[in-house]
Order: structure tokens, then sequence, then C-alpha cells
């Protein structure tokens, strides 16, 4: 492979990525809509996620009232261990903890099914047989990982917040009263549409990654594997990035609540 | 009745690496057609480009006066209704039993109703020999009553053209001759347009009307079967002949040393060419030539013994009726 070829490769890669995407975009729009597909792909999507993300959550939701309470306390500052909990869950770890898991569980699943059914030739046998592979197969899986994202969300939100409440409460020897009195102290109710739309985006990137890395696998069970291997990969590359550009938008377009 | 396909001045590369340049061709309609080629010579690329999954990097496919190498996305899925393509490994819907695998075609661009659909269903099942198998997921049956299956499927639409990946591929001698013997009734009952993809000589001798051999990133040679089956031009007589004597290869074509090495000895003489395999009901397709016809009209003396009942032994038996055989 020569120089040249290295460098444009990747940015290649990237434009059939974004070409990909809008197809499925247009796909979105066309009649009619795989209904049976989606509810399917959203039931089993949510099916390999909930149990584990609960579990993710909450330890976050410890963590963060560790981190945070340890901290605070020094200022004397204690009563806004609930908020800071608050904020932390709700802006940033519930959303990023689903994206996580729906790119890790759900997207991996997704690579791997389109990603054998493409090295069988079932994509080439449904586009024979007249049928656009994307509006059939990708477009449910992309509306159903952004309805599961928002759902998960809403999962981690709570269980994230409770399991701030448990360990601060309980183990940290903060009360109940300052805890729940304390959440609308910095938090306000964009945080929570943030959240929510974030987890739409990152639900978005990860279906639209792992249907595309499926669809594209190619050289037998081996190239199976990779789809799957580099479709987390680069979902969690771009739902860092995506988290970042999302939180500084919403830093210049939501101003922070006064004490 | 079938439609011509005619393949002008293709060629495809993938990056720096050619898979064949220029190959023009033209697959007569209603008759059967092998493309022939050894391993890794890009003949399911060639199929691939007939069906515009793969876009050639040049020249054009002409089906009924639609280009498909540069027609539309619209124009494409509108032409492939004319197709019927049977894949390597029947490429069944995994999540789908084979009746709705069958059915998916129907259920997807008719509005038949759901008992016309199963009528029809069991008619291609029936002549496929799948009759009590309907209620089967693909991973459950054996790779030969996948390849059926993929068949039933494929021909649920009434094609024009029907394309075989590698139809005998991974099936033993027996299964073989069945699926030959399919294709062949196939064609005399729907009169479509065949083209095999294979690299089975037993069945590029007696199945075909045509042949084309791809080779060395060319097409070596297309034309009627006795064409191919007397020439003496190497690549096609090594071939067509399983011989290690000629151009080709172990891996690729054989360099300059390795062929002057190969100068002094003698190539066996032709086979005889045998007949070809008739349809089950013993009559002769409506788009089958005379046996001898292309040599006579060209002044060719066919090898001595062809065109006799048992040549050279090897004339696959034509079984009374498929259907009743479990393949």
């Amino acid at each position: 492979m020569s120089v040249g070829s290295a460098l444009t490769a990747p940015l290649a890669t990237v434009g059939r990525l974004f070409a990909f995407g809008a197809d499925v975009l247009l796909a979105v729009f066309r009649r009619p809509f795989q209904f049976r597909e989606f509810i399917q792909q959203a039931w089993f999507i949510a099916s390999v996620t909930i149990v584990p993300i609960a579990l993710v959550s909450i330890p976050f939701g410890a963590v963060v009232a560790l981190q945070t309470g340890s901290l605070v306390q020094q200022f004397g500052a204690q009563s806004f261990v609930g908020s800071a909990a608050v904020l932390a869950v709700l802006r940033e770890a519930a959303p990023i903890a689903t994206a996580l898991l729906v790119a890790g569980a759900g997207g991996s699943a997704i690579a791997a099914d389109l990603g054998a059914r493409k090295i069988r030739e079932e994509l080439d046998a449904m586009m024979v047989l007249g049928i656009d592979p994307i509006h059939r197969l990708v477009v449910p899986r992309v509306l159903a990982c952004m309805l599961v994202a928002v759902f998960l969300n809403g999962l981690v939100s709570v269980v994230g917040v409770m399991g701030g409440y448990v360990f601060n409460v309980m183990m940290q020897g903060g009360t109940p009263g300052a805890y729940l009195a304390s959440f609308t102290a910095l938090a306000q109710t964009p945080d929570l549409y943030q959240g929510m739309a974030k987890a739409l985006v990152f639900g978005l990137i990860a279906a639209i990654v792992s249907t595309y890395m499926g669809m594209n696998a190619g050289g037998g069970p081996q190239g199976v594997g990779q789809a799957v291997m580099e479709s987390v990969v680069i979902t969690f590359l771009l739902l860092f990035l995506a988290n970042f550009i999302l939180s500084a938008l919403y830093f210049q377009l939501v101003p922070a609540k006064a004490i | 009745m079938g439609v011509e396909v005619r393949v002008e001045g293709l060629t495809k590369t993938f990056g720096s690496q050619t898979i064949w340049r220029d190959v023009s061709l033209t697959l007569p309609a209603g008759q059967i057609s092998v493309m022939l080629g050894p391993s890794g010579t890009g003949k399911s690329v060639f199929l691939k480009t007939l069906i515009g999954l793969i876009k050639p990097d040049a020249g054009h496919i002409f089906i009924e006066g639609t280009d498909i190498a540069t027609c539309s996305e619209r124009e494409l899925y509108e032409v492939r209704k004319l197709f019927g393509v049977l894949f390597q490994d029947g490429a069944m819907f995994g999540s789908m039993t084979l009746f709705d695998n069958v059915a998916f075609p129907l259920r997807e661009h008719t509005r038949k109703t759901e008992s016309q659909i199963r009528d029809i269903v069991m008619e291609k099942m029936e002549m496929v020999g799948l009759v009590g198998a309907e209620d089967k997921l693909p991973g459950e049956i054996s790779g030969g009553m996948r390849k059926r299956a993929g068949l039933a499927r494929a021909l649920v639409l009434e094609p024009e053209i029907i394309l075989f990946d590698e139809p005998d591929s991974g099936l033993d001698p027996v299964r073989t001759a069945f699926i030959n013997q399919l294709i062949v009734d196939l064609n005399q009952q729907t009169e479509a347009t065949f083209l095999i993809v294979t690299h089975d000589i037993g069945t590029a001798r007696t199945v075909p009307d045509n042949i084309g051999l791809l080779y060395h990133r060319h097409l070596s040679m297309f034309g009627p079967r006795e064409m191919l089956l007397s020439s003496q031009e190497p690549a096609v007589r090594q071939f067509l002949n399983a011989q290690t004597i000629g151009p080709i290869g172990m891996s690729e074509e054989k360099d300059a040393d390795e062929l002057a090495a190969e100068d002094h000895t003698t190539l066996p003489p032709l086979p005889p060419i045998p007949l070809q395999l008739l349809p089950s009901d013993g009559r002769p397709r409506p788009t089958q030539p005379e046996p001898g016809a292309w040599c006579a009209a060209n002044g060719v003396v066919p090898p001595p013994g062809s065109f006799q009942a048992d040549p050279s032994g090897f004339v696959p038996q034509s079984p009374e009726s498929l259907t009743g055989g479990a393949v």
C-alpha cells in the first residue's frame, strides 16, 4: 500500500460512512415502514442491555457520590452532594453508559447479525429479489437503537441517582433530606432534555456504525469478527467525540443555573 | 421466453488488481451457457456484475435496452425483476422457514392472496423436490437442500434470466447429476436464459449450449459448446480436459521456462464430444442445437466417437423424475 492510499483509505471510509448515513436517512421516509422488524429489534436490543446497564449505573452513581462527597465535605457544602450526583448522572453518566451498552451489546449483535448475512450472501439475495436491505434491515435497527437508547437513558438516570442516594445516606452519613432537597439547586429541566438528546444521538451513531460495518464485512467468518470489533471501537471513538461536542454546545446554549 | 444478455468490453479491477479486462459476449436468449474458469478468476464477480451487485469499471451490460452498468438504482431494481439467482450456499434468509423464504418475493412484489402464494410455493417446492421440508429452517437442512430451496426461491417470480453461482460446489457427484438434470428440465419448461458459473467440467461438457472460459484476467473464449470442446486453443483445451499440460499453472499462469519444458510433450488426443444431457422426458429442449450442427456448419471434424450415445462412459443418466429422489 502506498503512502497516499494509506492516508486516503481512512478518509474514504469516513466518506462512505456518511454516504451510508445519508442513504439511511432517505430510506427512513420510504413506505412501507417495517414496523414488525422495528419492534423485534427494539425488544432484542432492550433485552440484551437492560440488566447490564442497571448493574453499571448503580456503582456509577455511588462513585460520583464518593468523589464529590469527600471533596464537597471539605468545603462544608455537603448539602450539595445530591445536586452534584444528579448533574453528573443526568448530563454525562446516563447518556455515556447508555451509549456504551447500546454500542457494546446491541451494536455488536447488530454488526454480527448483518455481517453473517453479508457473508452468507443473504444481503445480495435480498437486493437481487428487489428489496433494499437499507430500507428493510438497517432503518428499523437504527430507529430501534435510538428509541431504546432514550429509554435506557431514563433507566440509568433513575438507578444512578438512587445508587448515589443509597451510598451517600447509608455509607457517608449524609442526610436524606439534604440529598433530595439539593436536587434542584444546580440541576434544571434542560439537563434532562440534553441527556435524552445525547442518548438519541449516541443511539443513532452506534446503530449507523454497526450496521455499516456489518453490511461491509468481508472475507468469511473472520471478517465478521473483525467487523464487530471495528464497529465497537469506532463507535466508542465517535461517541466520546460527539459527547464532548454536545456538552460544549449545551454549555453555550443553556445558561447554568445560578445558586 | 428468455431474454438476451449482451456484455460489451466489461472491465473490473479491485484497487490495482485487474479481475478481468474487456469481456464481451452475448448470452443467447433461452439457451444454457456455462462460464468456466480456474479458481479465483472472478467468475462469481462476473455473475454479480451481471445483476448490478458490483459496478464494473468500464463496459456495458445490455438487457432489454437497459445498460446495467450505468443505469440508476431505481432502474436496476426494475431490471432485477427479470432475474433469478441461485447463490453458492442458497443464501436463504436464516430467520425464516423454507416456505417463508420461497414466498418472500411473492409477498414483497405481488398482491397475491396467501392461498395463491401457497399454491405457487408448493409448486416450486415440488419442482425442486422439497415437499415436506417447508417448515424447516435453513440451518436445519443439508447444503444440497439449501441449494435447491434457493433455486425454488429464484424461480418463484418466473424469471427470464436465471444465474447459477456454482450449483455443484460442495455436492457429491450424484447430487450434482440431479442438479444438472433439474437445470436442463427447468430450461425446457421455462425457456429462460441460463448462465451457470462453475469449474466442474462434467457439467460444462454435457449441460450447456454455450461455454465461456475466463482465464488470465480475460475471457479466453466464448461460443457454442462444440466449438470449445473441439478447440485446440491451449488454455481451453487444458481446462476442458482437466490436464496439467497447458498454460494454466498451479497458482497462476505458468512461466516461460515451464512452458518450454512442456514443448516436446505430446498432448493426448481430444476426447469425443459427448451428447448433451436431455430433459427427463427425453425430448430435446426447444433451444437446444442439433448434435454436431456447429461442427458441420464450420467444417470442423469432431474427435472420433463424438455424439454417440455412450462415447466415453460419461453421460449422466436421466432419472425418471427428480421429485421422487432425495437429493
